[in-house]
């Protein structure tokens, strides 16, 4: 192709570029020089160098939400990952009936979290909603639970809510992957005799290490962000109870007015963030990434 | 794709269907027991949405009410849940027509230049995948307002746009790529332009790939919360996620009227789910290979 006509062709960048760097990259890059002011938004800012960063480290709030946040990390890879795992195995079957519950299965993935955080806390976790009702109906009242408002079990409950939004996602996954295995391999192991536990273990899990590594920096690069269900379910409470990094950012940005430090507080976020997907691209590699339409 | 299920697998797998036709017990259980629990809070929210508020106060809550009533629904209605449609229909459709056409003549330009300038310009794109959007959410608020679009449903387009493009470029870069030379060729030989080429072979071919990423990008902005919750403030410009979660404050103890609101919120994409399942699943997962 002739020089011109790539210069010509270039062009067409443009306008994603102008976009993406105005209102992505260019706000990230910001991000870490308002990380240095001491700024209420308003009145004049003030350099403060590592001041902010300094706070972050040390300001027991934060160091809290970032306790939280590994804690939500961490339990929401515990609870996901098996549960995903065995219902995208479970889905890739070819019955039908497996077919129709996978109709039902992914309906969670599709609504807002706003959606969701109402329909858990408003009437699913509330005091007198449905999971405390059907606690009494079946004698068990003594696990009737404040589930938001007991600053003892609201993370755990919002840890499940979490779950439930995002399983079916992983499931998806799984599912996909699960039928990208060639079925000779199977078949290989029915004749030497592998029962169906043997072939799970020895054939579907190993199969199964990329989408297992790809899953896992989702879930985890995703738990640095989970803010909307969280927000509306508990706003962070009660206490500091639900405070993870992202509200802890929004409160201190927004609600405190103290947008430096809520800077400092995003750019951690967002430097943890780049690194779990580096470690993502170095462990899967783009070239893998396809849709992965197939096998739906 | 589904094309691509090879019928050779097909074949394979017939000896052991007749073993298959037995649901396993240890699966099919866990597999209902899942299906509860995804499907239940659904459901709930449908029949809490036909109560009416004495009937939420008292009663088994987890069986449907003996006298529905829509009245709940009327009343959101009339509290103009219609504006905040309207509000999200128009950031959404702006948005994803602005993603998926600059990201379309950007995807273009990426498959076809091999220059060591625009194969970069794409590596930054995808390191855009990695930026989360709270990271980046507290000098956009700065910027919207330096630009006057605050508290306005235009503010709202850029930041989806800017966005929604790493992900789209990525999986419109990885379908167009897979294009044979030949047919370029011999468009170019026909002495077609860029924009002809877009038009009548880019376009057409790459359809799959388009659907998928207008359903992915729709979806997104639909339900975005962050934006809309930090760029606006009046009653009148709030979208649909943002204005749940105010009625959240004043209903107050109406969990039926509440619920009512948040089943309309979702009725859309229930409807879509049902016409166009699969590509609505893989639309979601799109670019994220195994």
């Amino acid at each position: 192709m002739s020089g011109r006509l790539s210069w010509s062709i270039s062009l067409m960048l443009l306008p994603a570029v102008a976009f993406f760097v105005v209102f992505a990259l260019g706000p990230m890059i910001a991000a870490v020089y308002i990380s240095l002011l001491d700024w209420n938004g308003i009145s004049t800012p003030h350099w403060v160098g590592f001041g902010n960063w300094a706070k972050a480290f040390t300001d027991s709030v934060t160091l809290h939400s970032i306790f939280l946040t590994v804690q939500v990390m961490v339990l929401s890879w515990i609870v996901q990952t098996p549960i995903s795992l065995l219902l995208g195995v479970f889905l890739a079957g070819r019955q039908r009936y497996r077919a129709l519950l996978g109709v039902f299965y992914f309906l969670p993935l599709l609504f807002s979290a706003v959606a969701i955080g109402l329909i858990w806390a408003s009437s699913m976790l509330s005091a007198n909603g449905a999971l405390n009702s059907l606690l009494q109906a079946i004698g068990a009242s003594s696990l009737t639970n404040d589930w938001l408002g007991n600053p003892n079990i609201a993370l755990y409950a919002v840890i499940a809510v979490i779950a439930w939004q995002f399983i079916p996602f992983h499931t998806l996954l799984y599912q996909a992957g699960t039928r990208q295995i060639p079925q000779v391999l199977y078949e290989a192991a029915r004749i030497d005799g592998a029962g169906t536990l043997q072939q799970f273990f020895y054939i579907t899990l190993p199969q199964l290490k990329y989408t297992v590594v790809t899953s896992t920096i989702l879930m985890l690069t995703g738990s640095l962000t989970y803010f909307d269900v969280i927000y509306v379910m508990t706003g962070g409470g009660p206490g500091y109870a639900t405070r993870t990094l992202p509200l802890q950012m929004y409160i201190t940005a927004f609600q405190d007015a103290q947008i430096g430090y809520g800077s400092a507080i995003a750019v951690i976020l967002a430097v943890v963030g780049v690194l779990l997907s580096l470690i993502m691209i170095r462990l899967t590699g783009f070239g893998r990434m396809e849709s992965q339409a197939e096998g739906l | 794709m589904a094309i691509g299920q090879s019928t050779t697998r097909r074949e394979a797998a017939k000896p052991a269907r007749l073993r298959r036709m037995l649901p396993n017990p240890i699966p099919l259980v866990l597999g209902l027991v899942w299906f509860v629990i995804a499907f239940y809070p659904v459901y709930y929210m449908f029949i809490t949405s036909l109560r009416t508020q004495a009937g939420f106060l008292s009663g088994s809550l987890w069986l449907p009410p003996s006298n529905p009533t829509i009245e709940n629904y009327l009343g959101v209605i009339q509290n103009g849940i219609g504006l905040y449609f309207l509000n999200s229909a128009f950031v959404t459709v702006i948005s994803v027509v602005l993603i998926v056409a600059v990201s379309l003549l950007a995807a273009y330009a990426i498959a076809r230049i091999r220059s060591r300038v625009v194969q970069f310009t794409f590596r930054v794109f995808l390191l855009g995948l990695a930026i989360p959007l709270q990271a980046a959410i507290i000098p956009i608020y700065v910027l919207i307002v330096h630009i006057g679009l605050y508290d306005t449903l235009y503010g709202l387009i850029p930041p989806q746009v800017a966005f929604g493009i790493p992900l789209t470029v990525l999986i419109l870069v990885n379908f167009i790529r897979d294009i044979p030379n030949e047919l370029y060729d011999s468009m170019v030989l026909d002495g077609s332009g860029h924009f002809r080429i877009l038009r009548s072979l880019v376009f057409p071919l790459s359809r799959p790939a388009l659907i998928t990423v207008v359903i992915y990008n729709a979806l997104q902005v639909w339900n975005n919360f962050l934006f809309p919750l930090i760029l606006t403030q009046s009653s009148n410009v709030q979208t649909l996620p943002l204005a749940l979660q105010q009625f959240q404050g004043q209903y107050g103890v109406n969990v039926p009227g509440l619920m009512a609101a948040v089943f309309l919120s979702v009725l859309p994409i229930i409807v879509l789910y049902v016409v166009a399942r699969r590509q609505l699943l893989g639309g979601l997962t799109a670019g994220f290979g195994k």
